[in-house]
């Protein structure tokens, strides 16, 4: 029972590594996402902008969290997703992978930077400056960084498959260096600065506001996975062009 | 002939063609004194500020000597096809990749790490901070050039090597140039600085260990495509 079970799954799985089936699940699940992303996404800012009482210590400042939050989460959610994708297509070569990591790149980049410039902004009446070199925010500039390199690479090698193979070589460094960058610089952070300045005291947060900050976390990551499957499709076309199955698909059309 | 003569022929062929142009050898150690000595120019001749900031501008040019010396690692080779003899050879990869860098460290990275107590002493550093400094560059400079070479093997062969090279490997460097400068701050101010040398060691062992393999698979995937 429990075999089959199992089978089931690696035959789903395999199933949804070859590109026609992908395509065509893909194009189901984006409706969905798309609506369930809206959903969340409503009730989120919503809760959070309405419903939410104001910070005792920030007011309405601190408000900025349910985008600055979910960006952040999501720009580190987005480099694993690459990591693992690109582990997959140096272990198994599943074209698929890679497209995802191809199409979730710049997504990532842009997470990482909204996070940077709402933690900017959110900087500048809590801490009366724009940037300070807090752990966090040094740590997130470094993952920006990252990405660029990442995107910087891939577009720099015209052969698909080359640009692949390097893109995932690289992100595996990048993935396997990220622990020791960030430890490092939050180290160098509690030498350099005062901890009374990056730090509110941080009281656990309520469920009044932290309801809403999880729907935007959500709603985020749905997002994600629409543009990702939407972005996957297109460039599955690009590159199966010559199959079979996207010239029917074109005929039909 | 057993994997050792094969590392050592590597190694002895890449010192040979180093040493035939010396003034490529050069180049490196005179940007890092260059550049070193710009910063007092630009910010203080005091030498309480040139104090403060000498461990840092020591490590910050040594890092970017390191970067640019290492632009030439592979490209004679890729070039001429000897690349693809040497990964073609029955010799595992990895092992002639860490011969080619362990040349490479001894032509620029050694002399920039034998000429960096002079430049402590122009920063007026005190002699317990200078030896520090030269047992964290001792330390650091290997590991730049090890993951610098994962990505020169990644770039090599492309329009604007360079500038990506850079924005590839500067973030990685990170974590060694935070421990590296700090261990000789903590130590110009009288404090112990083990704990940094250490993490510099650790860091070292773990590039040193998986790093070749990184280059080998690289360089592979960098010579599929020419």
């Amino acid at each position: 029972m429990k075999r089959s079970v199992k089978g089931g799954l690696w035959l789903w799985l395999h199933k949804m590594a070859s590109p026609a089936y992908f395509y065509d699940v893909a194009g189901r699940l984006i409706p969905w996402c798309v609506i369930i992303t809206a959903i969340l996404l409503l009730v989120g800012l919503i809760g959070g902008l309405v419903f939410a009482p104001a910070d005792y210590q920030q007011g309405d400042g601190f408000r900025i969290i349910y985008v600055h939050v979910p960006s952040a989460w999501m720009s580190m959610f987005i480099y694993i997703v690459i990591a693992i994708n690109s582990a997959i297509f140096l272990i198994w070569h599943i074209k698929l992978a890679d497209i995802v990591a191809r199409s979730s790149a710049v997504l990532g980049a842009s997470f990482a930077f909204l996070a940077l410039v709402t933690g900017s902004i959110w900087g500048k009446p809590m801490w009366g400056t724009w940037w300070i070199w807090d752990a966090r925010l040094t740590s997130e500039l470094l993952l920006l960084f990252l990405y660029l390199g990442y995107i910087g690479l891939r577009s720099a090698i015209d052969d698909r498959r080359v640009a692949g193979k390097a893109g995932a070589i690289l992100a595996l460094v990048g993935v396997a260096n990220i622990p020791i960058i960030h430890y490092s610089v939050v180290w160098w952070n509690t030498l350099h600065q005062p901890a009374s300045v990056s730090k509110f005291d941080d009281p656990s947060i309520h469920l009044s506001m932290l309801i809403p900050l999880l729907s935007m976390a959500l709603a985020f990551k749905l997002f994600y996975l629409c543009i990702v499957l939407i972005n996957s499709r297109s460039e599955l076309l690009e590159q199966e062009k010559r199959n079979q199955w996207v010239k029917k698909l074109v005929a039909e059309l | 002939m057993q994997y050792s003569q094969a590392f050592k022929a590597m190694l002895v062929r890449d010192l040979r063609i180093a040493f035939r142009q010396r003034a490529e050898i050069m180049l490196p150690v005179v940007f890092f004194v260059v550049v070193v000595s710009l910063f007092p120019l630009a910010i203080s001749p005091d030498p309480k500020i040139l104090q403060n900031i000498g461990p840092g501008v020591i490590w910050v040019s040594a890092l970017l000597s390191v970067l640019m010396s290492l632009q030439g690692l592979f490209r004679a080779d890729f070039h001429d096809g000897s690349m693809e003899q040497i990964l073609l050879s029955p010799y595992p990869g990895p092992l002639l990749v860490l011969a080619r860098i362990v040349a490479q460290w001894c032509v620029t990275g050694l002399p920039l790490i034998i000429i960096s107590p002079l430049l402590g002493l122009l920063f007026h550093l005190e002699t317990s901070a200078i030896k520090v400094l030269f047992i964290s560059l001792l330390l650091g400079v290997p590991y730049l050039n090890m993951v610098g070479a994962i990505g020169v093997a990644l770039t090599i062969g492309l329009r604007q090597a360079g500038a990506l090279l850079s924005l590839l490997v500067l973030p990685l460097y990170v974590p060694v140039l935070i421990f590296g400068s700090n261990a000789v701050v903590s130590a110009s101010n009288g404090l112990p600085s083990d704990g940094q040398l250490l993490w510099l060691a650790a860091m070292l062992i773990l590039a040193s260990t998986l790093s070749p393999f990184v280059i080998n698979s690289a360089l592979r995937v960098s010579c599929s495509f020419r």
